[in-house]
């Protein structure tokens, strides 16, 4: 389905902070307003507690949750829910804009295989995106756990599927210039950690793809493999480093990137699904 | 014995007593630990695939570390009609149990355990449901 790009431009080039969550039971999308008004008193009571953010700063934050009708795979998904915090000083005059603090999202794209097996009453929507400060995070999760008996948890991403990533994105075509591809590996077991960053041409990368993917559209795990061998051995020639003994950590393509922490920074629209569909596969397999 | 990688060298070939297992340790984390393996199996003979080799995957607590696909690893064991461990040698009470598996699984390719030869390990290892 493709979302409104206008709609969705918030999403793009921003790093998101990524979990997986279970499913929400009793959750009711006529409820937004209710749930904002709730989610809002709940951070003003913490705050009081001393508990949030930054102490001596007079903020108001101000809690907004509203549906993305168009973020989603299929109509068996639900449609994505955005959580938006905005803060308004105290102290400034009444026609200020509201400045956003922070805000997440919950989605699904073709997450069928958690959907299809849940009981009546719960929500799936098993991936968590964050952009802001850790502290907000942890509100906004901790009042969603308590309301909706849901569990999130932070979304790694194996070296495996790093290269997955980097061979898919790495051959996708862009209407305009792409930037390099780059792999980043962290070698173990140094007295002194050592990091190192492979970029290669993003055009020679496509072309590599190209030789290696047998069904456009299709993409097995031998292909990735071969895709990666050869960026190995490219390497291994120039350097004598087997790069297949150290960790791959982050890659990074002009469609998006993607670091083992599970933090993802998605630059282009016209993937935004693709991407999306892949995040919410990772985040079903580690919830079941 | 310890080895990086196969062929043994020539040289000790008459010092060296009858192997009667071959370990092949691949840690989940290395996807050149897969690779030299995969090499190093052409140096071994033939009559060593009938239970004296078997597949130690190492590293599979750390799931978010995993540069192997399992599956790979597994399809290997099946090639080489070989068993395939996993664990994890930085616990403890896995690394003395896999120790022990080790050591029963080389009393019987060394022809130490009465009534159980190491061809049995072939047939264990048939699914039921391949039959």
């Amino acid at each position: 389905e493709n979302a409104d790009p206008q709609k969705t431009a918030f999403l793009l080039r921003k790093a998101w902070t990524l979990y997986s969550v279970t499913p929400l039971y009793g959750f009711r999308r006529a409820r937004l307003r209710d749930y904002a008004r709730l989610l809002s008193a709940f951070i003003a009571a913490e705050r009081q507690r001393g508990l949030a953010v930054e102490v001596g700063v007079e903020l108001d934050i101000k809690v907004s949750l509203s549906s993305l009708a168009d973020l989603r795979g299929s109509q068996l998904d639900q449609a994505a829910l955005l959580v938006q915090l905005s803060s308004r000083s105290r102290a400034s005059s009444r026609n200020s804009e509201d400045k956003p603090v922070w805000s997440g999202w919950f989605c699904s794209v073709f997450g069928d295989d958690l959907s299809e097996n849940v009981p009546e009453h719960f929500t799936c929507l098993p991936l968590f995106l964050t952009h802001g400060a850790e502290s907000y995070t942890s509100l906004v999760g901790s009042w969603f756990q308590k309301t909706f008996d849901c569990c999130f948890r932070r979304l790694a991403i194996s070296p495996l599927n790093l290269s997955w990533m980097v061979a898919m994105w790495a051959g996708c075509k862009l209407d305009r210039a792409a930037s390099a591809v780059e792999l980043v590996f962290s070698v173990p077991r140094l007295s002194q950690p050592l990091d190192i960053s492979y970029a290669i041409h993003p055009e020679d990368a496509q072309a590599l793809w190209e030789t290696v993917q047998k069904t456009p559209g299709e993409i097995t795990q031998e292909e990735v493999d071969v895709f990666m061998d050869c960026l190995y051995a490219h390497f291994h020639r120039h350097f004598k480093i087997h790069l297949s003994a150290a960790k791959l950590v982050k890659v990074s393509t002009a469609v998006a990137e993607a670091h083992c922490d599970g933090i993802v920074k998605i630059q282009h629209s016209q993937y935004l699904p693709g991407v999306l569909m892949l995040l919410t596969e990772l985040a079903i397999s580690q919830i079941q | 014995h310890l080895a990086t990688s196969l062929p043994l060298p020539s040289e000790r070939d008459h010092l060296r007593p009858r192997i009667d297992l071959i370990v092949f340790m691949i840690d989940i984390k290395s996807k050149y630990s897969l690779k030299n393996v995969e090499t190093s199996l052409a140096h071994v003979d033939a009559s060593f695939f009938l239970g004296k080799v078997c597949f130690l995957v190492t590293g599979v607590g750390r799931v978010n570390a995993c540069s192997i696909d399992t599956s790979a690893v597994c399809k290997l064991g099946e090639t080489y009609c070989s068993p395939v461990l996993f664990c994890e040698l930085e616990l403890e009470g896995v690394r003395a149990a896999t120790a022990q598996r080790l050591v029963r699984i080389l009393q019987i390719s060394a022809g130490h355990i009465q009534g159980v030869s190491a061809l049995s390990f072939v047939s264990l290892m048939r699914k039921s449901d391949d039959d």
